[in-house]
């Protein structure tokens, strides 16, 4: 089997890249993929926690490149999917104790045996997310709507592209279509003329992201989830199915939908 | 398609939302050329400051502008109108040093344009209308120059 991996990354901190491993990770798993998700945050281990499976952890990272783990017994595996393993970050060193081979290594031997290995990059340019770029077949970009995330994921993007990783696909995370629609926000459009990048996923504003996190099961699991769906939809995108992009207004009114209805034709 | 209907039915974006488009497309130009604004604006002043020792244009016309059709096709566009109602359309890559070769031949052309000179033409702004004549002369001259050092080669 030669599984993909795929990276995703941001420039920015704090826009949604844990938060998009962890829910693609489970709707890829769920649509029976095999999964590895790899934090490669070392020093801020997130996705653990994320996924709810921080109490299962006993080796991580860098145990299995410095060799103190074989990588087998090192993978954790989740509750609720036989297909889905977390590989944790240290959490107790530092970026410089993998390097970008070992990280090239690791997932071509992850390759074999699953469909996709997703790795969690840390914010930021330098080493961290320069371990998370170097094995990637594809990159994801996360982005709010917002001046200074799309700045800093249009200089991500200049980095990919000069990887030869390029080019890498949006998620642009926490749109809020009523601010969209009064035009108090970006929208989807706007981020796609300026950066010119393709966009795999636009997901909502939702405030079950915060209750998953705080239980540790990840909103692609509810499904009351606008988020959670939007999610669902960026994994079917990756495993190249063509799905249209979800309408994220609750109540488009009458005037809208007639639009709506008028565009549909 | 949305936003083509929305716009039709006047739902065009007026608020912040564009104030940030616009911002972030100023930003980015900026940003994926490596060169900040303030250095563009003093790179635009220098490139005019050497035009107008050769050739009389509009200085109120002229437009040096940074074009971008993404983020790997920038290119600078400069619009520099005859003051005589003539107008050409010169294109420099990003690459081209002002100053650059071309200018060689011209004797005093390669001068390196400092900041005094800078001044000094910014202060003759005013006078634009008037060394028409002057002017004439000034590129008589130079192709006068030109011819010797085609003698000389
Ligand atoms: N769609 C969303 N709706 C509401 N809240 C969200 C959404 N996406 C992310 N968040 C919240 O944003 C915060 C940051 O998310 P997350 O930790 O996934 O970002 P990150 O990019 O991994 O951050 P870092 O750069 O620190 O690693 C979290 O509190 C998360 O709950
Ligand atoms: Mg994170």
């Amino acid at each position: 089997m030669a599984g993909k991996v795929v990276t995703i990354s941001s420039g920015k901190g704090g826009v949604g890249k844990t938060t998009a491993t962890a829910n693609l990770g489970i709707s890829l798993a769920s649509l029976g993929k095999k999964v590895v998700v790899i934090d490669a945050d070392i020093g801020l281990r997130n996705l653990d926690i994320i996924m709810g499976l921080e109490n299962r952890i006993v080796y991580d990272l860098v145990d299995i490149v410095e060799g103190r783990s074989k990588l087998r017994q090192s993978m954790i595996k989740h509750k609720k999917f036989e297909d889905l393993f977390l590989i944790p970050a240290a959490q107790t060193r530092d970026k410089m104790a993998v390097s970008p081979e070992d990280m090239v290594k690791l997932t071509d031997e992850l390759r074999e045996e699953h469909d996709f290995v997703l790795i969690d990059s840390p914010a930021g340019i330098e080493r961290g997310f320069r371990n998370a770029l170097e094995p990637a077949d594809e990159v994801l970009i996360v982005t709010n709507p917002e001046v200074s995330a799309v700045r800093d994921a249009d200089r991500i993007t200049g980095l990919i592209e000069a990887a030869e990783k390029g080019p890498g696909r949006l998620i642009l995370n926490r749109i809020k279509p009523e601010l969209v629609k009064k035009g108090e926000m970006l929208s989807s459009d706007d981020v796609f003329d300026i950066l010119g990048l393709s966009i795999i996923g636009i997901i909502p504003e939702d405030e079950l992201v915060l209750s998953a996190s705080n239980s540790g099961v990840p909103v692609t699991l509810n499904t009351d989830s606008k988020a959670g769906m939007a999610f669902n939809n960026v994994a079917r995108r990756l495993t190249g199915e063509d799905v249209p992009f979800m309408n994220l207004e609750d109540d488009p009114g009458f005037f809208r939908r007639l639009v709506r209805l008028i565009e549909g034709l | 398609m949305t936003s083509l209907l929305n716009r039709l039915f006047g739902r065009a974006k007026k608020g912040s939302g564009a104030t940030a488009k616009n911002r972030l497309h100023f930003v980015l130009q900026h940003d994926r050329i490596h060169l900040p604004p303030q250095r563009m604006e003093a790179m635009k002043r220098e490139i005019l400051a050497v035009i107008v020792k050769y050739l009389v244009v509009d200085q109120d016309r002229v437009e040096i502008a940074l074009e971008q059709r993404d983020r790997s096709h920038s290119k600078l566009v400069a619009v520099i109108p005859f003051a005589k109602e003539k107008q050409v359309q010169i294109e420099l890559g990003p690459a081209v040093a002002a100053g650059g070769s071309d200018s060689n031949g011209a004797g005093k052309a390669s001068e390196a344009v400092s900041d005094d000179d800078l001044r000094e033409e910014e202060s003759s702004d005013s006078e634009v209308g008037e060394p028409l004549a002057e002017a004439d002369e000034t590129s008589k001259s130079d192709t006068d120059s030109e011819e010797k050092d085609d003698k000389k080669t």
